[in-house]
């Protein structure tokens, strides 16, 4: 059984999986995650650009700004905070998913989520204290981003009014 | 004025919109073939998929799990928002900073956690989806209903809608159920639209509890038949889809709808 893509793909002379492409590896669960990381960095990321106001545009050209200088010297400032933001936000949902990932390859690139669920609730492996060790560790990353996201998204919203 | 289109925007959308579709519709093929021959078109992956009892079973189990959480959110938040939003304004921030744990939380590690805290209490609640299963769901739809009805409670002028029904003579329950759930209905149901959603979507927890919700009946399917797997996929997306669907409906009729106790 071959995916479609792949069928498509393959009739017209280049099977991605004979150079070295394999949907169910790292490279194919990036891939697969962009499905609902680029959704959630538009509505994150879209007020913030609505924020950026025309205004500011034009007194950076009557400044004599090229458009480059625009992006580098206030465009991108303005943006950094909320940009940042989103960068922790979309860690934070990509460090978490586990039910893509495990759907996609049953399980077999070893991420945290996974490693917690195969050591719970594994037949051969099971270790639940270590399972639980990992959640803690896992909480404790997310509970820093959280640190840091929820002071940076209070900085940008100064900008999205 | 109208800013002209440019062409590069076109592209983008373009790019942007296979992107997102060529999944579906490769889903939607792959669906179409036929289980044995592997060739073009088959509604047979779909009748593999209408005749298992275990589909009605886990569909079934997993719409009741959904108006279960619904139900005991709706009756937990109401309530409570309401009292919030009347006489305690200042744990407002309060309550939006909890509903944020569950995304600090997320739900592979909620379920280690829950069944370790919960190990040991009676079997009609831990070994019932109906029991642990909801009670994890309810933690997991919080800051869904909790933001819609705080977006809904600020919409309307609750002391003067609470002081004219409390005038009138009307009760607490008086005043909640005819007074302030009809005008807070809209942002109720959006709550219960997206709460809908998660539930019939969630995978983590019901596979770590070993309950045969739907989501884990699609990855059973997932892993046994490549073909009806697509199909059951297709089904599972046309319920979320709805649900969605009917959430803008309702957040179009609340932006229209005339506006009571104004």
């Amino acid at each position: 059984v071959i995916g479609i893509v792949t069928q498509w793909l393959t009739e017209l002379g280049w099977n991605p999986y004979d150079h070295g492409f394999s949907l169910f590896t790292k490279t194919g669960i990036e891939i697969v995650y962009l499905y609902f990381q680029i959704p959630l960095m538009i509505l994150v990321i879209a007020p913030a650009i609505d924020g950026l106001r025309r205004e500011w545009r034009e007194a950076a050209s009557n400044l004599g700004a090229s458009t480059l200088q625009f992006w580098r010297y206030v465009g991108l400032p303005i943006l950094t905070p909320s940009l940042l933001s989103a960068v922790v936000l979309l860690f934070g949902n990509s460090f978490a998913a586990y039910a893509t990932a495990y759907g996609l390859t049953g399980g077999s690139v070893p991420l945290v989520p996974i490693t917690i669920g195969f050591y719970y609730s594994g037949d051969v492996l099971s270790n639940p204290h270590l399972a639980e060790a990992l959640a803690l560790g896992m909480f404790v990353v997310l509970a820093a981003m959280m640190a840091i996201y929820i002071p940076l998204s209070r900085i940008s919203s100064r900008w999205v009014r | 004025m109208r800013t002209r289109i440019r062409p590069a925007a076109v592209l983008w959308l373009l790019v942007g919109a296979v992107y997102f579709f060529l999944p579906l519709v490769a889903t939607a093929l792959f669906s179409l073939k036929d289980e044995l021959t592997g060739k073009c078109c088959s509604l047979g992956s779909y009748q593999t998929i209408l005749e298992d009892p275990q589909f009605a079973k886990a569909l079934r189990q997993s719409f009741i799990l959904s108006l279960e959480t619904i139900a005991i959110s709706l009756i937990l938040l109401v309530p409570t928002v309401y009292w919030v939003h009347l006489k305690l304004p200042r744990l407002r921030p309060v309550i939006s900073f909890l509903a944020l744990i569950p995304f600090v939380v997320p739900p592979i590690i909620l379920v280690v956690g829950l069944l370790d805290v919960f190990r040991g209490s009676p079997d009609w609640f831990y070994a019932e989806p109906y029991g642990f299963l909801v009670g994890a769901y309810v933690i997991l739809a919080f800051p869904y209903m909790y933001f819609s009805l705080d977006s809904g409670f600020r919409a309307i002028d609750v002391h003067t809608l609470t002081e004219a029904a409390q005038s009138l003579g009307a009760t607490w329950p008086t005043t909640l159920f005819r007074v302030i759930l009809p005008n807070i209905r809209a942002a109720a149901l959006a709550g219960a639209f997206l709460t809908l959603a998660i539930v019939m979507g969630e995978f983590t927890i019901a596979v770590l509890a070993a309950f045969d919700t739907f989501p884990v009946y699609i990855q059973y399917i997932n892993e046994t038949k490549a073909y009806p797997a697509a199909a059951v996929s297709l089904m599972s997306f046309g319920i979320t889809w709805a649900a969605m669907l009917a959430l803008l409906l309702v957040a179009r009729g609340r932006a229209t709808a005339p506006a009571v106790g104004h």
